[in-house]
């Protein structure tokens, strides 16, 4: 077995084989493991880094974006509110308007009402007075006309008077 | 493989032979071996491999995911067992676990076809049995270099009633102790196992088609093929377990020297 027969120490090829087991498993070392492999392994930490980094940058973007809605659902309840309030003062402005309006519509048809009935008033006892007067002609022409009799225009009067107002 | 003799001799695949290069190195005569070439072969291998995963790219190609599927793999069974002190040994564990790997699978490799002699280097007790005393080495530097004399205190497990001490503490002293070995003896075995029964199973294949009645031995020969599809997947598989158990038991042995237990 050339394993174990080369371990007895006068064997020609075991320096050769530790020889050159040193020589290569160093360059290895060196070249492979100092070299290439933190490069390797700077590689993949930075890409996890990159990713680890856009994923918290996903993250807060995320959250950014909730607090948006968030402070835009607010505002827009807070404008519905105050938009609700205006809505709502705006039509009490507009019931007391109209109702000041209509109490004065009123006071000025009250007004007017009693100022019509205040010359109908006037216009009657007017006519009244015309027809007295008038009545009191005729009966004076009648009285005339029937008797002969020239009646005063005073007398006339108050017979009328007294017949018309009974 | 002795092939005029009829017989086919399993332990041929394991014989170091010179390929010439020889100098003088302290009275030992330094010669470059088969071994040596297939140490060169794993390492320039390696080199490809990992030169091929150094494009740096944000999004890896399938080569780049490739290496870094092997650096991560690395380093997260440092980090796991380590913890963020790992780091540091990262390197060596993985120039390790990359050299075992690539030298368990070249000497897979059926380069025979071709005319080659595949030569599995971790194979050989001598360079397995070196790499374990690395690492051995490794532990005992950091653990007396981080722990100085209370480094002696691995070989009392926290807990241990004190009348235990006297019995457990040589137990564990032994179990350390055995560490380099077991780690050197584990790959060494399994790697020429693997291979002898390759080999004998080859060596049945052959023999069944020379045989004088070729029904029987056809039929040997077959059976002993099919066996050999099977096993050299199996191989295949332990390449990798042993590259990774050698590892794992590296960075375990590491973890005991930096956090003690």
């Amino acid at each position: 077995m050339p394993q174990i027969a080369q371990l007895t120490a006068d064997n020609w090829y075991l320096a050769s084989q530790l020889f050159w087991l040193l020589v290569v498993f160093a360059g290895i070392y060196v070249v492979i493991g100092r070299g290439m492999l933190p490069k390797i392994e700077a590689t993949v930490d930075a890409r996890d880094r990159k990713v680890a980094d856009d994923l918290a940058a996903a993250k807060a973007a995320h959250a950014a974006a909730d607090t948006l809605e968030d402070s835009y659902r607010q505002q827009g309840e807070a404008s519905r509110a105050a938009a609700q309030k205006a809505v709502a003062e705006a039509k009490d402005k507009a019931a007391k308007d109209a109702e000041k309006r209509l109490a004065k519509v009123d006071a000025e048809l009250a007004g007017k009402l009693s100022a019509a009935e205040a010359d109908i008033a006037a216009a009657r006892s007017s006519a009244m007075a015309e027809i007295e007067s008038v009545a009191a002609e005729a009966a004076g022409e009648l009285v005339a006309k029937l008797s002969g009799v020239k009646v005063a225009a005073a007398d006339a009067k108050a017979a009328v008077k007294a017949v018309l107002h009974g | 493989m002795a092939a005029e003799s009829g017989k086919i001799d399993p332990m041929h695949q394991f014989e170091v032979t010179p390929l010439g290069g020889g100098f003088n190195l302290g009275g030992q005569d330094i010669l470059f071996t088969n071994s040596a070439l297939w140490m060169v072969v794993a390492a320039i291998t390696l080199g490809l491999f990992m030169w091929g995963g150094m494009r740096r790219q944000l999004v890896p190609g399938r080569w780049q995911a490739a290496v870094e599927g092997f650096t991560g793999f690395i380093s997260s069974m440092m980090m796991a067992n380590i913890g963020t002190e790992g780091r540091k040994y990262t390197p060596y564990v993985f120039s390790l676990f990359m050299f075992i790997l690539f030298c368990n699978l070249l000497g897979m490799l059926p380069l025979g076809v071709l005319g080659l002699h595949p030569f599995t280097v971790t194979s050989h007790l001598a360079i397995t049995g070196v790499l374990a005393l690395i690492s051995f080495a490794i532990v005992l530097v950091v653990g007396f270099w981080r722990h100085g004399l209370h480094f002696f205190s691995l070989f009392v497990p926290h807990g241990t009633p004190l009348p235990m001490i006297p019995i457990i503490a040589p137990i564990e002293f032994v179990s350390f102790m055995v560490r380099p070995f077991s780690l050197g003896l584990r790959l060494f075995v399994a790697m020429t196992a693997g291979h002898v029964l390759l080999k004998v199973l080859s060596g049945f294949v052959i023999n069944g088609f020379n045989a004088e009645t070729l029904w029987l031995g056809s039929i040997v020969s077959v059976l002993s093929f099919t066996l050999m599809i099977g096993i050299s997947a199996l191989e295949l598989l332990v390449a990798g377990i042993q590259a990774y158990v050698f590892a794992l038991l590296t960075s375990l042995y590491i973890n005991d020297a930096v956090n003690l237990h």
